[in-house]
């Protein structure tokens, strides 16, 4: 474990030596790191010696907070985890109090739900897309991608009645069935998108400046990703197969056709290249569930107060970012007797320090681009 | 050797630049038909947002100022944030008896999160989502509302 003071001590800190080391800060608020993420850089002229994360800026304590919630209402808050996966991180919940409950989910939910995730996924990396284009230093590709994200953000709207933060996923199913609209926009949605992202790839992917700034930049090698308990497109890049999605399939997953996603590169292109054939695959799931909405309820039957028996639940799905795993400990009341949250951001950023020293200081943002973080996820 | 890669890479880096600029020049060009801003305030009389979303919790009344609220705290129980606080009195019926009925609804919007849970648990519909959005107030305590009109009572038939 690394201290600020022993890197004090350290021969050359803090005397005014041009050879010596520099610490700086970058955050807890700087425009670079999406939110409050605070880093504390050991620098040897550009070259980076070690990058260590402070957290605590946005603690909320949710985990605590679960703990005097309801099964019905702690669901709710976990949206307000990884905000832009919030419809994943709510799924992941109540998979679990399902679990415990042994309720059986109707077809008809199971596959809004799914719809809704891979709509989900896809605005999340719409943006991801944008903002780290952004970050590397291409501005239109913001616009474009916002464009897009705009359209899901509307379906989600007129369907779930918010847009970020949507609480519509219950026990038992989904709040409310599917507004009428719902499946005509998301087909309007898929051909204007089937269009759109190769312009993505003609912005933006094979810009000989956007290569060179992410072509080999941050490596991580399939070992390391294992061990650093990476998931998600960031292992992905590395080659490990981790798509849960794949591997412990739920809901109506098993049934469908797509590909996980790897690259072997292990470096930010290859993490770029994971999350662009990820959009198409998405992409693919929507458009292979669309038209095959079953009928039916939307919400199977349960009490009004649900008392999870004596006993240990886990379960986890695949958000955009990686494995959200949900584990909570009933004593068979009314609410929780202990929640934990297993969430994606929170092993990828442990990978950051590895990934960016020895680089130069431009690239960590770069690198912090392309692990997709999003804060109050690492920081709950 | 080296003048030859130093061209070649000039030369693919033109290229690349340029078919990122394709793009852009199609938009310059087409902005008429791509537009997708909208002016907000301007548009205000037009902006028709969808019947589920949630802007607030309002108590709709009829024509004789009556609610469908029986008071049964279901919502109350049912949120997250204790942004609902509901104030129960007991009306004198004209029979005589003694009937629990709402003296206050009292509703925090700036505790509220919009999840709708106190929507979906009420038995009667009395409480639904509004439409509105520009909640900015001067003062802290006018976000807390009393949905109850005054003098407003249950309507008939409403167990
Ligand atoms: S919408 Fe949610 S937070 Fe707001 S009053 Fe209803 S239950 Fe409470
Ligand atoms: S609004 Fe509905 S749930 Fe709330 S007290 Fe009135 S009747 Fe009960």
């Amino acid at each position: 474990m690394y201290r600020e003071t022993e890197i004090l001590k350290q021969p050359g800190a803090g005397e005014p030596d041009v050879f010596g080391d520099m610490i700086i800060n970058i955050g807890p608020q700087h425009p670079s790191t999406h939110g409050v993420l605070h880093l504390v850089i050991t620098l040897n002229g550009e070259t980076i010696k070690k990058v260590e994360p402070h957290l605590g800026y946005i603690h909320r304590s949710i985990e605590k907070m679960c703990e005097s919630l309801s099964f019905r209402q702690f669901i709710y808050v976990t949206s307000k985890m990884d905000y832009l996966s919030s419809h994943i991180n709510n799924h992941g919940c109540c998979l679990c109090v399902e679990k415990g409950m042994q309720i059986e989910v109707p077809a008809r939910a199971q596959v809004i739900r799914v719809l809704m995730d891979e709509l989900t996924r896809l605005a999340s990396h719409q943006l991801w897309w944008g903002a780290g284009a952004m970050d590397i230093g291409a501005l239109t590709p913001f616009f474009h991608a916002f464009r897009e994200r705009e359209m899901i953000n509307d379906i989600m709207e007129e369907t779930c009645g918010t847009r970020l933060t949507m609480n519509y996923m219950v026990p038992g199913g989904v709040m409310v069935d599917v507004h009428p609209n719902f499946q005509g926009r998301v087909h309007e949605f898929i051909k204007h998108f089937k269009t759109k992202i190769d312009e993505y790839d003609e912005l933006l992917t094979g810009n000989v400046i956007f290569q060179n700034r992410v072509k080999g930049v941050g490596y991580l090698s399939k070992e390391d990703a294992i061990s650093y308990g990476c998931t998600g497109p960031t292992a992905r890049g590395s080659g490990v197969s981790c798509d849960i999605r794949k591997l412990y399939p739920y809901e109506v997953y098993s049934k469908l056709q797509f590909d996980e996603v790897t690259e072997t590169g292990g470096d930010c292109l290859a993490r770029y290249l994971v999350r662009m054939k990820e959009m198409r695959q998405s992409l693919s799931i929507v458009e292979q569930l669309i038209d095959n909405i079953p009928e039916g309820d939307v919400q199977a039957k349960t009490k009004a107060v649900l008392k999870l028996p004596k006993g240990e639940y886990f379960s986890r799905v695949e958000t955009a970012r990686g494995e959200f795993g949900v584990y909570i400990v009933s004593e068979g009341g009314t609410t929780p007797y202990r929640i934990k949250f297993r969430s994606p951001g929170y092993s990828n950023l442990s990978a950051l320090d590895h990934m960016a020293r020895g680089g130069k200081i431009g690239d960590l943002v770069a690198i912090m681009a392309m692990i997709d973080l999003v804060i109050p996820d690492i920081d709950r | 050797m080296f003048l030859v890669n130093y061209i070649k890479d000039v030369l693919s880096g033109i290229k690349s630049l340029a078919t990122g600029m394709k793009v852009t020049g199609w938009y310059a060009l087409h902005h008429r038909k791509e537009k997708i801003t909208q002016q907000y305030p301007d548009n205000k009389d037009t902006l028709v947002l969808p019947e589920r979303f949630r802007g607030e919790v309002v108590m709709p009344h009829d024509e004789h100022n009556e609610h469908a609220c029986t008071g049964c705290t279901a919502c109350e129980l049912a949120c997250p944030n204790a942004t609902i606080k509901i104030v129960t009195k007991f009306d004198i019926q004209p029979d005589g008896k003694k009937k629990k009925a709402i003296d206050k609804f009292v509703y925090h919007l700036e505790l509220c999160t919009f999840c709708n849970l106190c929507i979906e648990a009420c038995p009667t519909d009395a409480i639904k989502m509004a439409q509105t959005f520009e909640h900015s107030v001067f003062d802290r305590t006018n976000l807390t509302k009393i949905l109850n009109k005054p003098g407003s009572k249950i309507r008939e038939g409403i167990e």
